[in-house]
């Protein structure tokens, strides 16, 4: 295909947008606001601002059209298949977002008297009622703002328990090598050593390295099941029982819960703690990167050390624990952000759970996994599945098929992309080489997987011919192609300024 | 099921494409014993209806801020957003997508949280801005860490004029991590003397600006003082509006400015998902926390973006990142950007003095409250109100709320150890404000004191 070039740089529908610093025009306003009354230097302590901000004025058609174009360069779940590993990206229902945004729910202040708040409270304790039930948990603390963020929560409990039973030498958590790199960093925000654990030729924790590693000193250790290779810890009862016996915790990591939910009780695992993903496993939207939200069920143990606020069912109707003295015999380690939680994400996933219902939850985590293994059996005779199935929700691919070729696995990915499909996870996780992870979701359709199986099989047998240079080139027809990161990185320009950006 | 695709059919097809028997088959790597066979005992799935029902009751036993006369703010604020940021933000492209990982496919949000890093180092004065982080408290936290990885000191001060929330997360976050908190008492009078509190152990000292009651201040002399002593000086902002009428932080020589960015784009939502800002000097930028968006060049040497910096973040380094944070808050940061481009320099000005002229009318009116004063000698939309002796600010509020009327909020709610504080009332003026709301509250205030 002769490239076709145009005067505007357009290309139809693929339009060319500029900054808005690039836009601006003085004096264009895109919200009316009422000519403001006086203002008193004084009581702004003699410190009005002086000079322009420097921010630019458009009209609200400029704005609107400029999001919308933005919007028109973004793959989305509503785009097209995305499958990328560890991220759950399936449908996000509408419901949910007409749910939170009806006026007696969102438009709430935290800080208003409890008496006009119960609706909001019910919420939040309807939600925990919820995740209990699901987890078999006694408790869930239901402050934090993402996965990362409930992994920290998880591991402030224990250590927490362990510093109030005098138990402070354990300082050292136990992570296997396939985890997820927030794992690592959460242990260390804790104060704690990080000593790593090796994987089975299998795909899973080396058991046998793990309980040589247990001792005196170790604080817990932190697991993900199903792991980061897309496989159940079928020996995760033998660990959590060993991890209990040398006086540690077992702390889940449960961004891949959704592979299990409605199926399996976390509590029948013997697992201490675990945060919840609620943007994977309750489906609310990603909104490129969050917000997310992840609350942490917490076993009896380290429920006393949930972080404040928490909802307590009271005499005049539900009440806000806010402060450790009103926390009755608990001792919460303290607050984790500010407010109450993600209340905006509570609404959408309660709305969700609500419409599957523990049937539909475990009809959901059926699915997924079916969708899965479907992928592995239709793919794993032209790319080099890292290990045998039955996989969980998710299909993990190294790059031995691309040997010789001349092809990487980032080349593969973005050759994809022309095909329409969003890739999947490159390089993660760290244990296989050239790691492709494909997790399609339950919310795809049969059609949409084989459409997708006949492009990889019709991809993998390009790179067997040895069309390389195909693959290098790829994307061509994006709106803008491969980019050049190391320049990015080399010579940062982190913002726009005067003259400075051009492209 | 309306969000399942397959058919019977369809299941029966792939499992024998696989080779199993049957779902259940599949998941034969969990333990028996932890297996169950049969749905959880909770409710069954319900239709879209009947879900809408069930919310349509929980928000029945709400009072909206929308149908009452509103006064609160205490670090979160109740402004008019376009209808257009709303809309747009239902877009599915940028609803449904995830981080930026593939560029190439990416160009929206990428551009947008170029734009917002940009927004964010010109309303602060700064010169580098991440991506956003989870909210105002936990970005302020990150800051005390980061200064102390800067300055290679531990003392972290935080003064009474930092919103409470803020001050325990600050405290919980960096408890662990071989750092000293020193918490100063609470500053409704905004007399506190933070000049001869840093010295040479100290790796920042964090201020809020307006304060947690309102107070505004020159932060010139306190910045030059925590120089002179190798500390950096972070500025917490709860209101962003603030930052079109009054000198940014970054012109009085702030280090790292922090924010919470709910009042632009994103409503109240009962205090979550909040919106982090984080800026610094560029000097700093690979000490900073967080998702950075950078531009760079194509293949086809056209301009383009990426997430950059990233041997700061957790996925490269792991347990020697300067933070664990994965995500940001992209669709809260495109919220905001898209408010803060819809206002614009000259909205942006003129909200912010509408907000204060909506105080000072506040404050006119309350005049008219016996025995209530103002204990704020500065204050842009928010400021202390002292109901008298013996009065107690909680139970006044309750009074108020049963008239229907939420009338700010009591500083007892955060500073139960502080009885001095408890005829302290908290009251907010915004835009969304008219003076019947005000008259509301004056007459409603003089009938129950």
């Amino acid at each position: 295909m002769a490239e076709i070039t145009t005067f505007s740089g357009n290309r139809g529908l693929q339009l060319e947008e500029p900054l808005i610093f690039e836009q601006g025009c003085p004096g264009r306003i895109g919200v009316d606001i009422a000519e403001p009354g006086p203002i008193d230097e004084d009581r702004l302590g003699g410190l009005a601002r002086k000079g322009t901000i420097g921010l630019p004025d458009l009209s609200e058609p400029q704005v609107v059209r400029h999001y919308t174009r933005l919007s028109q360069k973004n793959y989305g779940i509503d785009s097209g298949f995305y499958p990328l590993g560890s991220c759950t990206m399936k449908h996000n229902p509408r419901l949910s977002e007409k749910m939170a945004r009806l006026p007696g729910l969102v438009d709430l202040h935290p800080f208003q008297p409890r008496s006009t708040v119960q609706g909001a409270l019910e919420v939040i304790d309807l939600l925990a009622h919820w995740l209990k039930g699901l987890t078999g948990m006694p408790a869930v603390a239901m402050s934090p703002a993402a996965g990362a963020h409930g992994e920290w929560c998880g591991l402030m409990a224990i250590r927490a328990y362990h510093d109030d039973h005098g138990d402070s030498q354990r300082t050292r958590v136990l992570v296997p090598e396939s985890a997820h790199g927030t794992n690592p960093a959460t242990a260390a925000m804790c104060g704690y050593s990080v000593d790593p654990v090796p994987a089975t030729e299998r795909g899973r924790v080396d058991v046998a390295a793990l309980k040589a590693k247990l001792g005196p000193d170790v604080a817990c250790i932190m697991v993900t099941n199903p792991n980061t290779c897309g496989l159940f810890e079928d020996e995760i009862l033998d660990i959590a029982q060993a991890t209990h016996e040398a006086g540690a915790f077992f702390y889940c990591d449960g961004a891949n819960y959704n592979a299990i939910v409605g199926r399996v009780k976390i509590a029948d695992l013997g697992v201490d703690a675990m945060h919840i993903n609620l943007h994977k496993t309750f489906s609310t939207p990603h909104g490129g990167g969050g917000p997310g939200a992840g609350p942490t069920v917490l076993s009896e143990k380290l429920a006393a050390y949930a972080p404040l606020p928490f909802v307590v069912h009271g005499a005049g109707g539900l009440e806000l624990v806010e402060h450790a003295e009103q926390a009755g015999g608990a001792k919460p380690f303290g607050r984790v952000k500010g407010y109450h939680g993600q209340f905006g994400v509570f609404i959408r996933a309660l709305a969700y759970i609500l419409s599957m219902g523990a049937d539909g939850l475990r009809q959901t985590s059926g699915d997924a996994v079916l969708n899965a293994n479907y992928l592995l059996a239709s793919l794993k005779d032209v790319l080099s599945a890292s290990f045998d199935g039955p996989c969980m929700h998710e299909c993990l691919f190294d790059d031995r098929f691309l040997k010789d070729s001349g092809i990487t696995t980032l080349d593969f990915a973005k050759m994809l992309i022309d095909e329409g499909f969003h890739p999947m996870t490159m390089y993660f996780p760290l244990v296989v080489h050239g790691a492709l992870l494909m997790e399609p979701t339950e919310t795809e359709a049969k059609e949409t997987l084989d459409g997708f199986i006949a492009v990889i099989r019709a991809l993998a047998a390009k790179a067997k011919a040895g069309e390389a240079d195909d693959f290098k080139a790829a994307p061509r027809l994006t709106p803008r192609r491969r980019l050049d990161e190391t320049q990015a990185a080399r010579v940062p320009v982190l913002r726009w300024k005067h003259g400075a950006n051009e492209g | 099921m309306r969000y399942l695709p397959h058919t019977e059919a369809d299941r029966r097809a792939m499992l024998a494409t696989i080779g199993a028997k049957d779902v259940d088959a599949l998941f034969k790597d969990v333990p028996a014993a932890a297996r169950l066979d049969r749905p959880i005992d909770l409710a069954a799935g319900q239709s879209e209806m009947a879900v809408e029902r069930m919310f349509t009751r929980m928000a029945g036993k709400n009072l909206s801020a929308g149908h009452a006369p509103f006064f609160i703010g205490a670090g979160l604020y109740r402004h008019h957003v376009p209808a257009s940021v709303d809309q747009l933000l239902t877009r599915g492209e940028f609803l449904t997508s995830y981080t930026p990982y593939q560029p190439e496919v990416s160009q929206g949000t990428l551009q947008y949280l170029f734009e917002f890093q940009t927004q964010v180092c010109l309303i602060t004065g700064m010169e580098v801005a991440n991506a956003s982080m989870y909210d105002g408290a936990t970005a302020c936290a990150e800051a005390a860490v980061m200064a102390a990885r800067v300055t290679r000191k531990k003392n972290i001060i935080l003064s009474g004029s930092l919103h409470p929330h803020y001050v325990e997360t600050t405290r919980t976050v960096v408890k662990h991590q071989g750092l000293e908190v020193e918490e100063l008492a609470p500053d409704p009078f905004g007399l506190e003397d933070l000049m001869g509190r840093v010295d040479s152990r100290t790796a920042c000292l964090i201020v809020q600006n307006p304060g947690f009651f309102g107070g505004i201040r020159d932060l010139t002399q306190l910045a030059d003082a925590c120089h002179e002593v190798g500390a950096l000086l972070v500025v917490a902002v709860a209101e962003p509006v603030s930052l079109g009428l009054i000198t940014p932080p970054g012109a009085m020589g702030a280090d790292i400015v922090v924010a919470e960015g709910q009042s632009l784009g994103m409503g109240l939502q009962f205090g979550g998902p909040g919106l982090g800002l984080f800026a610094t000097r560029e000097k700093y930028v690979r000490q900073m926390p967080g998702r950075l968006c950078g531009q760079t060049v194509d293949q086809d040497g056209k301009r383009g973006f990426v997430l950059t910096l990233s041997t700061r973040e957790q996925h490269i380094r792991r347990e020697k990142a300067t933070s664990n944070i994965c995500t940001n808050s992209g669709l809260c940061a495109l919220a905001f950007t898209m408010h803060l481009t819809m206002l614009g320099e000259t909205g942006l000005t003129r909200l912010a003095k509408l907000n204060h002229a909506q105080a000072l009318r506040l404050e006119q009116s309350l005049r008219r409250v016996k025995g209530a004063k103002v204990l704020n000698q500065t204050y842009f939309n928010e400021f202390a109100l002292y109901l008298g002796d013996e009065v107690d600010a909680g139970e006044v509020v309750e009074k108020l709320a049963a008239k229907g009327i939420l009338g700010g909020v009591p500083a007892a709610r955060f500073y139960p150890h502080w009885p001095e504080l408890r005829p302290v009332l908290l009251l907010a003026a915004t835009e969304t404000n008219t003076q019947d709301d005000m008259d509301a509250l004056v007459s409603a205030l003089s009938e129950v004191l």
